[in-house]
């Protein structure tokens, strides 16, 4: 097959894999940081212990996600190229900046796994506090390089592919940063409340269960609850902000997620269905009337741009609908779950029913497909472009034909892997059970 | 000093730290497998020990070196990233089994002896990897066809210089890492562990010297050029040769309380040694980044990012000073930590 093809394959496959395990290691550690304060506040070692096997799962996953954070890391450089000539000249600040924020994670990650029981608490909170940072700030920084590929800034190009004018802050401060890094780490933190809300949910299903381990898996589980509920609201408020963004500086995107083809005002938004080439419109959606108009400019007259201002050859495949309904579907669907189950619990303050645990049990896995699906929107949107408007995906890829051969080997990689991760952690959270824990606690 | 030149200087710093904290990672990985069975000597536990807490900071490292590269030189990352995709993409394959493997060993007893071997011998293929980019860059295996370079791989692969390069890098891996885990277990008061991993270092040492020289002795004829910088050099590797000499004499003198060796002095002379030959050696490859296709000064861009990089390096490692300290006390100082059972 053509080289660029596989060459956006193996990335996109690579940052596919790498995402799992680094929304994971960016959400984790601010659950941990909750749990521990809650301890130092009430005084109840349920939840050190939640923080202990937290941190436990993290240490787990960590090694994936730094792992293939190096695999990513690398193949940019190897698989494009002409791509990183430009990003060394431009964009290079946010990269070396999150090497320090790898530093960071990785020597407090360090002390706290390994030192924990010879450091005062507060230490301890200080480590974990470091971490938290360190995760948070690489997504952050290397969002912004994925910003920046969204709405270049801080440079001319000639004619001749020379890079003049070099503003390395304009870069850094490009017009989509601001919104866009606030919209990856809410989004994170949310996917990770909803994960630990499903294996909460997911053991209080257990009919054998002592008091100790029901309570607390409870208290895990409105923790998750809680911060989800916050979370995924922030995120849906700032995804509207993301929206206005795009309508702003990246119109085409817009257009394309939701399949509006003629320029107009009044525009309805599509949820659902399909894009056709043929007949100009998405098929079989619900329209919301003005949805569109309002959701680019807060009012119902706002004018959006249709795909047919630019030349067929410039528009993103238009699948990017799907994805991008996949995402604001299940941010919607989220919502309403937290909502719910914390109505359910304070207003009519009753045990969850099992189809309600049933119900938590998939909201964590929903989250990291809308993430998927948020990202590959994001990139597959930006297509035919690598940075918009300024080098296009051909152009920047590498023409070397091993790219082929890697993709399996890459691709074999990955699947063993997410077998094998989940494979220790299950073996190693049935050999250590909450119910064990609980009986050294109290003994 | 001249931007470019500052630029591949710290490169090469960054390479040189990373030449050590990766033999020290990888032969840890090593020496842990091959006395992981032997119940005589706790020397696995010891390698052990030290891997634990340090292996992200060393994977870091490596990061570090690649962004450098790229974020430095960007107009070298045409010609490197398509000459070195396969092997360098092998190499991810493989660190990436292996820190995997290493982290889930300590979560799944039942699978200790199969995971363990896998990080053993992967402690040993991608510093091969690794090494096996050095003779690339000499000369005379990447040509161009249609203004694409390519690596001849048969060229390469049947080239005895690729060979000794393995070589040489496997004996210093082993050779560094064998002292440096003598003196972490000097610390630990683990004498069982101290003799073996000071056997090792006895015979590893002028093993590795040997190989080192030998290894000159196979350089492509293309790599004539550097032969002779080196032999320009040759007050330098020298000066490199004596504190060998130095740092093998400190495994031999005899203590007061009896024992033998003065490990962490033995530690600090090796570390010269191979700094000095890495300087020089690097000095020797100048101007070129790839014989005769690329020089430093062709790859580096605008110096104004590259101030502002230099920036971002002070205020970054000053933030990260104190968190080595604590790190340093905590790992390699406190004895609660390295007597634990
Ligand atoms: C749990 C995950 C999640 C959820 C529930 C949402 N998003 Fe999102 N979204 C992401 C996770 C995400 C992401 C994976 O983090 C993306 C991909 C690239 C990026 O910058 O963030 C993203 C990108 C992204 C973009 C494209 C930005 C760009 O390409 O420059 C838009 C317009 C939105 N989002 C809008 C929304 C709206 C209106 C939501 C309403 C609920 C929403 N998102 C929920
Ligand atoms: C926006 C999506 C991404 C997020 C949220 C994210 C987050 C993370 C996190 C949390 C880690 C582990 C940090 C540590 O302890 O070292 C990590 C590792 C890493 N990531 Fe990503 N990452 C993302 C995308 C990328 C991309 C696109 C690249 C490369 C171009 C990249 C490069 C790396 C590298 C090199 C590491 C390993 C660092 C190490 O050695 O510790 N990441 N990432
Ligand atoms: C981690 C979550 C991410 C996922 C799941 C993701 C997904 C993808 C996918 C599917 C592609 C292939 C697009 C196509 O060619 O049709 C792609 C391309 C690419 N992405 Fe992302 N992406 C992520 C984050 C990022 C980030 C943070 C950066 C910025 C450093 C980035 C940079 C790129 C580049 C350089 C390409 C290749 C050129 C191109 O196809 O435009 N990605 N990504």
């Amino acid at each position: 097959m053509d080289v660029v093809v596989m060459a956006r394959a193996l990335f996109g496959t690579s940052l596919g894999f790498h995402i799992i395990y680094a929304t994971l290691g960016v959400g984790l550690p601010v659950m941990i940081i909750i749990a521990e304060v809650l301890y130092l506040i009430k005084k109840d070692s349920d939840y050190a212990l939640m923080a202990r096997r937290w941190t436990k799962g993290f240490a787990i996953l960590l090694a994936v996600s730094i792992a293939s954070g190096t695999i990513v890391g690398v193949l940019i450089s190897l698989l494009f190229p002409n791509f990183m000539e430009i990003v060394g000249q431009v964009i290079a600040l946010p990269f070396q900046m999150e090497i320090f924020a790898f530093l960071i994670e990785a020597v407090f990650m360090s002390i706290y796994l390994y030192a924990a029981d010879r450091l005062p608490p507060s230490l301890r909170i200080v480590s974990i506090i470091s971490v938290a940072i360190g995760a948070t700030a690489s997504a952050i920084l290397i969002t912004d390089v994925h910003a920046w590929m969204n709405t270049p800034a801080g440079f001319n190009i000639t004619p001749n592919g020379d890079i003049t004018d070099i503003d390395v802050w304009a870069a850094f401060f490009n017009p989509s940063f601001g919104v866009t890094a606030i919209h990856v780490t809410l989004s994170a933190y949310m996917t990770v409340s909803f994960l630990i809300a499903s294996i909460a949910a997911l053991r209080l299903m257990r009919r054998k269960l002592s008091a100790a381990e029901r309570n607390y898996h409870k208290k895990a589980l409105m923790i998750a609850l809680y911060f989800g509920a916050l979370t995924s609201l922030a995120t849906a408020i700032n995804g509207h902000e993301t929206a206005q963004m795009l309508h702003e500086y990246n119109p085409r995107k817009l257009a394309a997620a939701e399949g509006l083809f003629e320029t107009t005002r009044y525009a309805p938004l599509s949820v659902g269905g399909y894009t056709s080439l043929e007949d100009q419109r998405v098929k079989y959606a619900i329209e919301i009337p003005n949805g569109l108009s309002f959701l680019a400019g807060d009012r119902f007259d706002t004018e959006v741009l249709g795909l047919n201002e630019w030349p067929q050859e410039l528009w993103p495949p238009l699948y990017v609908h799907v994805l991008f309904n996949v995402m604001v579907g299940i941010g919607t669907v989220l919502i309403l779950i937290a909502l719910l189950a914390l109505f359910w619990k304070h207003v009519l303050k009753k045990e969850f029913p099992g189809w309600m645990l049933a119900v938590l049990v998939v909201s964590g896995p929903l989250a990291l497909i809308a993430i998927e699906a948020g990202w590959c929107f994001s990139c597959i949107g930006r297509q035919p472009w690598t940075i918009t408007d300024v080098l296009r995906t051909g152009e920047a890829a590498t023409k070397s034909n091993s790219v082929n051969i890697l993709f399996y080997l890459f691709l074999i990689l990955y699947v063993t892997l997410l077998f094998v991760t989940g494979f220790i952690m299950r073996h190693y959270f049935k050999r250590n059970p909450v119910s064990n824990d609980l009986a050294k606690g109290s003994s | 000093m001249e931007a470019a030149a500052l630029a591949i200087t710290i490169l090469w710093s960054l390479l040189f730290v990373y030449a050590i904290l990766g033999s020290l990672d990888f032969g840890a990985g090593f020496w842990g497998m091959i006395y992981g069975k032997n119940n005589q000597t706790s020397a696995s536990q010891i390698a052990n020990r030290f891997l634990s807490p340090t292996w992200e900071i060393t994977n870091v490292f490596l990061v570090i070196f690649v962004v450098s590269v790229v974020s430095f030189f960007p107009f070298a990352t045409t010609l490197l990233s398509s000459i070195l995709l396969v092997p360098v993409a092998l190499g991810l394959l493989l660190l990436t089994i292996r820190t995997t493997f290493m982290v889930f060993e300590h979560h799944a007893q039942r699978f200790r002896e199969l995971l363990r071997v896998t990080s053993g011998f992967t402690g040993l293929l991608i510093p091969a990897l690794l090494v096996s980019i050095l003779p690339i860059t000499l000369g005379g295996f990447v040509e161009f066809e249609n203004e694409y370079p390519r690596l001849h791989y048969g060229e390469l692969l049947t080239h005895p210089t690729l060979y000794m390069h393995i070589a040489f890098g496997l004996t210093t891996e082993l050779f560094i890492s064998a002292v440096f885990l003598m003196d972490y277990a000097k610390e630990a008061d683990d004498w069982s562990a101290y003799y073996t991993f000071r056997k090792h270092a006895i015979w590893l040492g002028p093993v590795s010297i040997a190989v080192a020289v030998l290894t000159i002795g196979t350089f492509p004829a293309e790599a004539a050029w550097i032969v002779e910088n080196i032999e320009a050099n040759w007050l330098w590797f020298g000066l490199s040769i004596v504190f060998f000499l130095i740092g093998y004499g400190f495994l031999f003198i005899k203590r007061t309380d009896g024992t033998r060796g003065w490990a962490r002095l033995a530690v600090i002379s090796i570390i010269l040694q191979y700094g000095i030959a890495i300087y020089a050696y690097g000095s020797a490859h100048l101007p070129y980044l790839v014989y005769p296709v690329l020089t430093v000064e062709e790859g580096f861009a605008d110096p104004s990012m590259f101030y502002n990089m230099l920036i971002i390096y002070s205020i970054g490692f000053g933030i990260l000073i104190p968190a080595f300290i604590l790190f340093w006390r905590l790992f390699l100082k406190d004895r609660r930590y390295l007597k634990q059972e």
